[in-house]
C-alpha cells in the first residue's frame, strides 16, 4: 500500500489518525517482559510502512522488530516516543542512535506522566467529581463532569504528545521542559488541595444521609485515622485496612 | 441472580475492565462512572453514584503507577454498583455488605490483571522469534489476544463476583443486626479516612498544600452556615 517516503516527507493525516487511535490501545499487549515496548511497535506500525521497501520490507521488519523491545513510559506521554522514534525511522537515523535515544527516553517519561497525570491530574478530577456530588449533582452530572473534564486533558496531553514528537524527532527531549509538565503538579496538587477542603465534607454529609449529619465522633474517628495511617504511609495501604474493618464490621452485624 | 439476568452487568464489568488498562484508559473505570453505570443498568442510578463516591474516595489510595499492583475499579465499581441498586431502599446493611463485596472484586481483579499480564508474557515468548523478525502478524496476533484476555477477563470476574456476591449480599441485609445510623457512620469514616491519608500521601510534598486545604475547609463552614 506503502511507496517509499524520503527524509522529512510529512505523514499523511489518516495516518497520524491510526497512530493516535492505536495510542489508545498501547497497553493492551503489556507484559513483565517489555513493559509497553510491543505497544510502541504496535502504535508506530502504520507509519513503519513508509520506510523504503513498504509494508514488510526489510526497512520495515528491522525497525518494526527494533521498535518492539523494552520500552516504559506514561501511557499519556508514550505519544511523544512514538512520534520521535517514527521520525527518526523513517529519516534513516542509524540504529544504534535510536537504540540510545529510547533508552534514554524511557525513564523520564514514565516519571513526568506519573506526576502530572496519576499523582495530580486524576485525584483532581475524582475530587472535583466528588465535590459535584456533594453540592447535590444528578448521576449524569457527576459522571458527566468527571469524564469531560478528565478526558479533556488526556486526549489533549496525547494529541500534544504525539505531534511534539513527530516535528521534534530525536531532539523532543526539550519538549519534557515544558512549564505544563514541570510546574503542572504543584498548581493540580494546590487546587485538588483546595477542592479536597470542601469536596470531601460535603460527599461524605451526602453519604452519611440527613439523619446523621457529620457529628463529632465521626469527624474524631476519621482525623485520628487520616493521622495514623498518613504517619504509615508507605508502609500500610489504606484500601486494604478499609477492606478489613469493614470486614470486621460486617461480620459483627451478622453475629449480633 | 440468574445468569442471564448477569449477563448485562458482565458485559458491562468486561468494558469498564478493559479500559483499566488496555484500551482507551478514559477512565470511565473510574468507580464514580462504573458503579453508576450499573446501577443505571439496574434501574437506579442514584444508588449507584452513592457507593460509587465512597469507592472512589477509598480508590484515591491505589493509583495506577507504571507496574505497581493495585485492585482493579473497573470490574468492581460495576459490582458494586449493580449489587447496591439491586437492594431495597432503606435497607440498613445494604452499604456496607455491598461496599465489602466491591472491595473483594477489586482485589480479586486486581489479582486477575497480574495473571493476565504473565499471560502475555508468556505468549510473547512463543512468538519472540517472529517478532524479533519484524512479523507484523505475530506483533499484531499478540496485541489483540492480548486485549481480547483482558475484555474476557473483566467479564469473568464481573460474572463470578456477582454469581457469588448477590445471594451473600441478600442473606447478609436480611439478617443484619447493626441500626441505620452506625452502618452509615462506619462507612463514612472509613471513607473519610483512606481518602484523607491518601491525599496526603500523595499531596504532602507540595508546596502550601495544607494552607489549600485549610481554605477549602473554610469554604465549606461558609456553605454550612450560609445554608
Amino acid at each position: 500500500m506503502t511507496a517509499p517516503t524520503s527524509p522529512g516527507v510529512d505523514l499523511p493525516m489518516r495516518v497520524k489518525f491510526a497512530m493516535y487511535f492505536r495510542l489508545l490501545a498501547m497497553q493492551g499487549s503489556w507484559n513483565y517482559e517489555t513493559l509497553n515496548g510491543t505497544g510502541i511497535g504496535f502504535t508506530m506500525e502504520p507509519a513503519l510502512r513508509y520506510l523504503p521497501g513498504g509494508l514488510d520490507g526489510p526497512a520495515y521488519r528491522a525497525a518494526l522488530a527494533r521498535e518492539s523491545r523494552y520500552f516504559n513510559a506514561h501511557p499519556y506521554l508514550a505519544g511523544i516516543a512514538v512520534g520521535a522514534l517514527v521520525r527518526a525511522e523513517l529519516d534513516g537515523v542509524e540504529p544504534a542512535r535510536i537504540e540510545r535515544f529510547r533508552t534514554a527516553l524511557a525513564g523520564p517519561l514514565g516519571s513526568v506522566g506519573d506526576r502530572l497525570v496519576w499523582a495530580s491530574w486524576l485525584p483532581f478530577c475524582s475530587l472535583v467529581a466528588i465535590g459535584v456530588y456533594g453540592a447535590g449533582g444528578s448521576p449524569m452530572g457527576v459522571v458527566g463532569t468527571f469524564l469531560l473534564l478528565y478526558n479533556a486533558g488526556h486526549i489533549l496531553l496525547r494529541a500534544w504528545g504525539l505531534r511534539i514528537g513527530l516535528s521534534r524527532g530525536l531532539n523532543v527531549a526539550s519538549a519534557l521542559g515544558n512549564p505544563v509538565l514541570r510546574q503542572g503538579p504543584q498548581y493540580i496538587g494546590c487546587a485538588a488541595a483546595l477542592v479536597a477542603g470542601v469536596a470531601l465534607p460535603l460527599a461524605l454529609q451526602r453519604v452519611a444521609g440527613p439523619g446523621l449529619g457529620l457529628v463529632g465522633g465521626i469527624i474524631g474517628a476519621a482525623l485520628i485515622g487520616i493521622l495514623l495511617l498518613a504517619r504509615l504511609r508507605e508502609h500500610a495501604e489504606g484500601w486494604r485496612i478499609a477492606l478489613g474493618v469493614l470486614a470486621i464490621f460486617v461480620l459483627y452485624s451478622v453475629l449480633t | 441472580m440468574s445468569l442471564i439476568e448477569a449477563l448485562p452487568i458482565a458485559l458491562l464489568g468486561a468494558l469498564l475492565g478493559l479500559d483499566v488498562v488496555s484500551f482507551p484508559q478514559a477512565m470511565i473505570s473510574r468507580p464514580v462512572v462504573a458503579a453508576t453505570l450499573a446501577g443505571a443498568f439496574i434501574g437506579h442510578p442514584p444508588a449507584g453514584l452513592l457507593i460509587g463516591v465512597v469507592l472512589e474516595m477509598i480508590a484515591l489510595d491505589t493509583l495506577p503507577f507504571g507496574a505497581s499492583r493495585y485492585p482493579e475499579w473497573g470490574s468492581a465499581g460495576v459490582v458494586g454498583g449493580a449489587l447496591f441498586g439491586a437492594q431495597p431502599h432503606g435497607m440498613p446493611g445494604a452499604l456496607p455488605a455491598c461496599l465489602l463485596a466491591a472491595l473483594l472484586t477489586a482485589s480479586i481483579s486486581g489479582w486477575s490483571m497480574v495473571v493476565l499480564r504473565r499471560l502475555i508474557a508468556i505468549r510473547l515468548e512463543q512468538t519472540r522469534d517472529r517478532i524479533e523478525e519484524g512479523s507484523r502478524n505475530a506483533l499484531l496476533s499478540l496485541h489483540l489476544s492480548g486485549m481480547s484476555m483482558d475484555l474476557l477477563r473483566g467479564g469473568l470476574v464481573t460474572i463470578t463476583a456477582m454469581m457469588i456476591f448477590a445471594p451473600l449480599v441478600r442473606a447478609i441485609v436480611a439478617i443484619w443486626g447493626s441500626d441505620s445510623a452506625p452502618s452509615r457512620a462506619v462507612v463514612v469514616v472509613i471513607a473519610a479516612i483512606v481518602a484523607g491519608a491518601a491525599l496526603w500521601k500523595v499531596f504532602h510534598s507540595v508546596r502550601h498544600v495544607l494552607w489549600f486545604f485549610l481554605a477549602g475547609l473554610l469554604v465549606w463552614v461558609g456553605l454550612l452556615v450560609t445554608r
